[in-house]
């Protein structure tokens, strides 16, 4: 897996809450069998003016002037700056692999929902949680600075700012160790296989019916 | 000492190793999976050179992108028009083909959508874990089973040693005392709490729905109400065991037999929260006070009963709220202050892993007896939830019904819930639905989602606008 531990880069906006993951991705992209391509199709309903199919060349479509990603202040922008309820919805890890793919390496918002946010570790992904104080502080000094930049840094769990804002996160530990050291979380568990055995035997004498029912 | 809750009781029970971080190793009974987020988990699997930990506890079957066009479906995976999905449902058979997992195929009886098949089959049954590539995998809580959403990356991970790393939820009750009235379904229910509680409501939280409304409601109704605690937050939803979870269970093919069964249902008995067990978040509602539910924006949230009307704009306590709501007033062509029943629609879906079942078929077709399409309204498509839904809907006559009615009655699979197949809305179509989302686009690019239980949609197909189903007098009575 891929390891996390600073990155400092431009951030876009993301500016409305509860952005779930059919706007990350929509549903007609999920139909590849590979984890990797999805970044053109990023938030592809509000980016592009047409609709978009699988396999297209994105860069002769129409793109919605509006929609921030398309703003040329944030091209190359890989750190993104959005609101509560991050990810809510479809359990699809498509909408972490097209931030990713996209260019993105961390996110910033006062909440996610639960399976993005889990999902976001399995890819390299931080999805850091601050307050919404603090949120709205950052959205205020982007919006008043082109080129503006965040630092984040896993090992010190802080988000620095130009201006001198320094803002700790929380996240759990295990979540964190597995990040900062891109750790092969299948490698981790099969390491308990006798722990895993043991916990069947004893189960398959107490629920038997639970094994072997399906051939 | 405070007793256990029914998540308490399934989480203990599953724990193979706690660990120094926090986290617990947590071992999975069932694994369904489908077309759309195994073929990555497949192909980590071989290139890390692993093999499936158990065979024994896959369950797999197509769902999401297939066609429910009769002509196509005949023809089987090789005469599916979509190429790119033709390739996805081909790789879930050859890897179920591969490593020996059990699969229900495309036109095979049992085949249907994942979170219908799983309990129908008994494949899930009470006590178990269940995980699924889908977030609604929290319907199979309705069998008091620990079952959520997981993504790609997690089912390789189980495909692969039988266990998910995690962290225990917390606990959330939601009561609802009372009786429904007439007209008003399961589906309506789950929408009120949606409603009250909001869309991140159960964030964090692994909710058990209590109360005599829910033990009054079918091991059907209960799945409804599960499926959709994704849509307030909680990636798990569950009803404790009574009588009526063990009648489903007993007889269904992959539940045990003889002696099995008693033991079984000895231990199914204990699985219900205990009396002096301590919630962390309790929420209750009044099942009198619920009328049938509507939504009208963006966000399952954004949900009112049938008999009101879309919120105001200068009625909103806060700048993002209002800025929300008139993002989704723009997006669903809607203007505040408009009654609920004054929404057109163009199309209706009734299907889903929310309301595909038969009962939801047999309460759609009650409707639609004797009653035609309204002449403005497009498309009414009926998609049973599995070939053994479609099979009894076929016994009871009801197909009948919809065809003289005017209505579509097709294949099984998930459809127009996520429009990943042919089944989709055009820009600016209102629909009414019987699905679990109505966010932007869902149901097709620029399409406008209205979510409410199959009698609601069946109504609404009829009048040819959005109606109060309680207003059909010989349905009521």
């Amino acid at each position: 897996m891929k390891a996390f531990t600073r990155h400092c880069g431009l951030v876009a906006p993301m500016d409305r809450a509860n952005v779930d993951t059919d706007m990350i991705i929509p549903k007609q992209f999920l139909k590849s069998i590979k984890r990797s391509g999805f970044g053109p199709n990023l938030f592809d309903e509000v980016r592009y003016r047409d609709e978009g199919q699988p396999g297209q060349d994105c860069s002769k479509r129409p793109i919605n002037p509006d929609f921030p990603l398309n703003f040329p202040r944030f091209k190359g922008a890989s750190v993104l700056l959005a609101r509560k309820n991050f990810g809510c919805g479809s359990s699809r890890e498509h909408a972490p692999w097209a931030l990713e793919d996209y260019g993105f390496n961390a996110v910033i918002a006062p909440s996610y929902a639960d399976i993005f946010y889990n999902n976001c570790f399995k890819n390299g992904l931080l999805p850091v949680i601050l307050t919404e104080e603090q949120v709205d502080i950052l959205f205020k000094e982007m919006d008043a600075q082109e080129g503006y930049q965040l630092a984040v840094d896993l090992p010190a769990q802080t988000v620095t700012s130009d201006s001198g804002h320094v803002f700790h996160f929380e996240l759990d530990e295990f979540r964190k160790d597995c990040l900062l050291k891109g750790l092969d979380e299948i490698g981790l568990t099969l390491q308990d296989s006798d722990a895993i055995r043991q916990y069947e035997t004893e189960r398959a004498a107490q629920h038997p019916w639970v094994f072997g029912a399906i051939k | 000492m405070a007793g256990r809750t029914l998540y308490d009781k399934l989480w203990d029970s599953h724990l193979v190793k706690q660990n120094s971080d926090g986290s617990s190793l947590i071992y999975i009974d069932r694994h369904v999976l489908h077309e759309v987020t195994s073929p990555q988990a497949f192909e980590g699997l071989r290139l890390a050179d692993r093999r499936p930990w158990r065979l024994d506890t896959n369950i797999a079957t197509p769902d999401h992108n297939i066609s429910t066009d009769k002509a196509e479906r005949e023809a089987g995976v090789a005469g599916m028009v979509d190429e790119v999905s033709r390739i996805q449902v081909q790789t879930l058979d050859d890897n179920c083909d591969l490593y020996g997992i059990k699969e229900f195929k495309i036109n095979e009886m049992g085949q249907g959508i994942v979170h219908v098949m799983g309990p129908e089959l008994g494949a899930t049954m009470p006590g178990m874990t269940v995980v699924c590539g889908d977030s609604h995998t929290a319907t199979h809580g309705a069998l008091a089973c620990l079952a959520h959403g997981i993504g790609t990356s997690e089912v390789e991970h189980v495909l692969a040693t039988q266990c998910l790393v995690s962290k225990k939820m917390k606990n959330m009750r939601v009561t609802v005392n009372g009786t429904v009235g007439v007209g008003v379904t399961p589906k309506d229910v789950v929408l009120a709490v949606i409603g009250k509680i909001g869309t991140a409501g159960g964030n964090e939280h692994a909710i058990e729905f209590a109360g005599s409304v829910f033990r009054d409601m079918s091991i059907e109704g209960r799945m409804t109400v599960c499926n959709m605690a994704i849509e307030a937050g909680a990636r798990v939803g569950m009803v404790a065991v009574d009588q009526k979870t063990i009648d489903y269970c007993e007889g269904r093919m992959f539940v045990p037999k003889g002696d099995l069964w008693n033991q079984a249902v000895d231990y199914w008995q204990t699985l219900t929260t205990d009396e002096n067990a301590v919630f962390d978040t309790e929420v209750e509602l009044r099942g009198d006070d619920i009328a049938p539910q509507v939504t009208w924006g963006t966000s399952p949230e954004m949900v009112a009963p049938v008999t009101e009307f879309v919120p105001m704009l200068d009625e909103q306590p806060t700048d993002e709220k209002r800025q929300g709501l008139e993002r989704a007033l723009d997006y669903m062509g809607l203007v505040g202050g408009q009654a609920i029943t004054s929404i057109k629609v163009d199309r209706v879906f009734i299907g889903s892993c929310t309301n595909s079942r038969v009962e939801d078929m047999r309460a759609a077709a009650a409707v639609a007896k004797g009653r035609h399409v309204a002449s403005s309204v497009k498309q009414v498509l009926i998609v049973p939830g599995s070939q053994m839904v479609k099979a009894q809907a076929e016994a009871e006559g009801l197909d009948k019904i919809f065809i003289a009615a005017g209505m579509d009655w097709r294949e099984p699979g998930c459809s127009m819930c996520l429009a990943m197949n042919a089944d989709k809305l055009g820009a600016g179509e209102h629909c009414a639905s019987t699905s679990n989302r109505n966010f932007e686009g869902r149901q097709g690019n620029g399409g406008r989602t209205h979510l409410m239980s199959p009698a609601m949609a069946a109504a609404a197909a009829v009048a040819g606008h959005i109606v109060d189903v309680r207003t059909f007098k010989e349905v009521v009575s």
